[in-house]
């Protein structure tokens, strides 16, 4: 488990909350309250505010995240490509609802605002990766190897 | 100031560009369609060429793509997925064309690009993205050595002449935006937008993986004009890619003098670049709240004026350019402002690099003249719609665009006529509609978007934007009255007059669009309870016809146990147990199923 005081090491101003929330959620998975208070302390800035900056971004998550976190893109050109079909799929599949995890902690699902991959719709990432064209089938195939 | 054949080794890039080569597109799309284990593929195998990676060409529905040059014979070569490296390989030893796999031995020969103008966009697929040699070799840093031959006024002056007008979906001309901060003492910040959030727009995510140089060389002849020292990219967290191609050649020209001090050896001339990435917020796009952002606050827009130039980062002067405005600076500065200004047309000079997505056969990245005409864009360079459907609209410029229908398709594209048609050209997506979308669908869509993007400051559209997805999603549903359709439309007045920036202004527009071009669907979804493209699963019910077989195939996929019916008999669907899922419909086999 990494040592919070080495990660937060590099972190001196308020300009910094937004890059040491992100390395947080880098090394843990997630924003622990202890974290966040340790950065409050570290950077002199209150925990409110932190908390506020953590609660406003989507990217930040209060709970830990799967090993294999899976954003479905639900971008216009993904809709319009059956994005809604897929999430659906994959909800079946892993027995999970968007913005939860999987009971093993294998896996977790959240619905994202567009990755940026349009012209592979229906698109989606796992962890950094992106897989594209997605169909039911190929989603299958994507998910059974990661298991 | 030091030449360009000292900063770097020109002859190796030229060589190493020129010679023979074989390459293989390595950036989002690419590795999403396998790429990288095409790449795998050709390391293993003893090709006797010098094995290249590129970035992306913009051919996204093409990927991967592999060019081979060997001699004189220069082929382009599309779909070539792991499976389909073997023949590749076979030809390559064989010093023959792959006839399988090709696409074209030019571009040009490419139907895709006959009407492309590619400027911005000339090293992307060609150059390896982290070669300084090849991106120097193909004329890079060209616009900085004429740059600094000039005075910060006259850089400006140039930028003038070329009636570069910013990318990022105002279209504020850049030459202004550089003269407000130019005019500011002390301490001034150049801030890169590169927080592309419009689902739909993926261009500026192309351009820094394929080609980072330009962006950073695009950054410092800004810096130059204005007079800044600082400079940041502002990307996304959900390029990752991106931000580790901007990093590593962020790092490549530091050693090679063209960031940090004294740059090309110009004492004095002192520039550098951090990167910041935002965090998943799309209003962040918006300046003040990127701003915000990047102070390590919520991305809360906030009143202008103050403006950036006069009052940004810690209070400093601040000047944020989109990553295609930048990205077009070294471009203006090598071909000379005048001669970019002989591109495009009276009111917007030079190029727009465009995303083309949705139902268009040939999705990708492409850069056209400004002028072009829409109906070109969508049915030459984008192939038309798929097999077996009509175009219905295109919706041009994100959340806060709108949709063009089929008769306004000769419009040519520039920015006023691209808002006179009540949508706008935004950070330029175009995400093309085929007649399976639903119109109304397509407005509620948005709305859900901007609702849940809304930072939730001002009023008018936290709350705003949350009443109105309600009414067009009672409407989805056929609960939907001619009312509150005229309570709607007056609503988006509201919210368009009245929120405090541009995510709020432009949020109403893609209901207002398609209420005005497509009344109809509206109505008949009100009077009717119909969706006359059967996309809004609640408004369609499934029959089964007389033709049905009896097979059983639609009952075995209906997670609700509705459909009832023996072997090698007529099935039928009880109406109230039926969720509309449409399993059933695209189970069967028979087209014995029928939606009205």
């Amino acid at each position: 488990m990494a040592d919070i005081k080495k990660v937060l090491e590099r972190f001196r101003e308020r300009g910094d909350v937004i890059p040491a929330l992100q390395a947080i959620q880098r090394e843990f998975g997630f924003l622990s309250e202890e974290n966040m208070e340790a950065l409050s302390k570290k950077i002199k800035v209150p925990l409110s505010h932190i908390s506020g900056v953590a609660t406003f971004y989507s990217m930040f998550k209060p709970s830990p995240i799967g090993k294999y976190h899976i954003s479905v893109c639900r971008g216009t050109a993904c809709h319009v490509h059956n994005s809604e079909q897929m999430l659906k799929f994959i909800e079946k599949k892993l027995n999970i609802k968007a913005d939860e995890v999987s009971k093993d902690g294998k896996f977790s699902l959240e619905c994202v605002n567009c990755i940026g991959a349009c012209a592979k719709a229906p698109a989606m990432m796992i962890n950094d990766k992106v897989h594209g064209n997605l169909d039911e089938k190929k989603i299958d195939k994507i998910i059974n190897s990661l298991v | 100031m030091m030449a360009l054949t000292d900063i770097s080794d020109m002859k190796k890039g030229y060589e190493e560009l020129t010679g023979d080569r074989v390459t293989v597109g390595l950036a989002t799309c690419g590795i999403s369609a396998g790429a990288d284990k095409t790449l795998e593929k050709l390391r293993a195998t003893e090709l006797g060429i010098f094995l290249d990676t590129v970035g992306c060409a913009g051919m996204c529905y093409a990927e991967p793509i592999v060019t081979v040059k060997q001699g004189k014979v220069f082929s382009i070569y599309g779909h070539v997925t792991e499976d389909k490296a073997d023949v590749l390989i076979q030809a390559i030893k064989q010093k023959k064309v792959c006839n399988e796999l090709l696409l074209g031995h030019s571009l040009e020969e490419i139907d895709y690009y006959k009407k492309q103008k590619r400027i911005l966009m000339a090293n992307c697929g060609k150059v390896n993205p982290q070669s300084m040699n090849q991106y120097i070799a193909n004329g890079g840093y060209n616009g900085l050595v004429k740059a600094l031959k000039m005075k910060p006024e006259q850089a400006i002056e140039e930028v003038s002449i070329s009636g570069l007008r910013g990318r990022g979906g105002a279209g504020f001309p850049t030459a202004k935006k550089w003269s407000l901060i130019a005019a500011k003492q002390g301490r001034k910040i150049l801030v890169c937008n590169g927080d592309e959030g419009d689902p739909g727009a993926f261009m500026n995510r192309v351009v820094m993986e394929s080609d980072p140089f330009k962006l950073i060389e695009g950054m410092t002849i800004a810096s130059y004009a204005i007079g800044s020292k600082e400079g940041i990219i502002y990307t996304r967290a959900e390029y990752p890619l991106a931000v580790k191609t901007l990093e590593l050649a962020m790092e490549t020209a530091r050693k090679h003098k063209l960031l940090g001090k004294d740059i090309m050896g110009v004492k004095g001339f002192d520039f550098d670049i951090r990167m910041k990435m935002g965090a998943g917020a799309f209003v962040c796009g918006e300046e003040t709240a990127l701003i915000g952002s990047i102070m390590g606050n919520r991305g809360n827009p906030m009143f202008r004026p103050p403006y950036p130039a006069e009052k940004g980062i810690d209070g400093n002067p601040t000047n944020i350019n989109n990553v295609s405005t930048l990205s077009f600076i070294p471009v203006i500065f090598s071909m000379g402002g005048s001669e970019y200004a002989k591109i495009g047309t009276e009111k917007t000079k030079g190029t727009a690099v465009l995303c083309l997505a949705g139902k268009i056969k040939r999705a990708g990245v492409i850069e056209v003249p400004m002028g072009i005409k829409l109906r070109e864009i969508i049915f030459d360079i984008g192939g038309g719609v798929g097999e077996g459907t009509k175009f219905k609209a295109v919706q041009a410029g994100g959340p806060a665009g709108g949709c063009i229908s089929e008769k306004e398709l000769d419009t040519p594209l520039e920015f006023e006529t691209i808002t006179a048609l009540g949508a706008i050209m935004g950070s330029g997506g175009l995400v093309v509609l085929n007649d399976e979308a639903c119109m109304v669908d397509v407005a509620k869509y948005f709305m859900s978007f901007t609702k849940g993007e809304s930072c939730g400051k001002c009023t008018p559209c936290r709350e705003g934007t949350t009443r109105l997805f309600e009414i067009l999603d009672k409407i989805t549903r056929g609960l939907g009255t001619k009312e509150e359709l005229e309570k709607a439309k007056v609503l988006a007045q509201f919210i368009r007059e009245n929120s405090l920036c541009g995510l709020g202004q432009g949020a109403p527009n893609p209901f207002i669009s398609t209420v005005n071009k497509f009344p109809d669907e509206y109505l008949a979804h009100i009077d009717r309870r119909e969706c006359p493209s059967h996309a809004c699963k609640n408004l369609v019910k499934y029959f089964i016809l007389k033709s049905c077989v009896g097979c059983g195939a639609c009952a075995k996929q209906c997670p609700v146990n509705a459909i009832s019916g023996k072997l090698k008999e007529l099935h039928v669907i009880d109406q109230d147990k039926c969720i509309r899922c449409g399993a059933c419909f695209d189970a069967c086999a028979f087209d014995a199923i029928e939606r009205k």
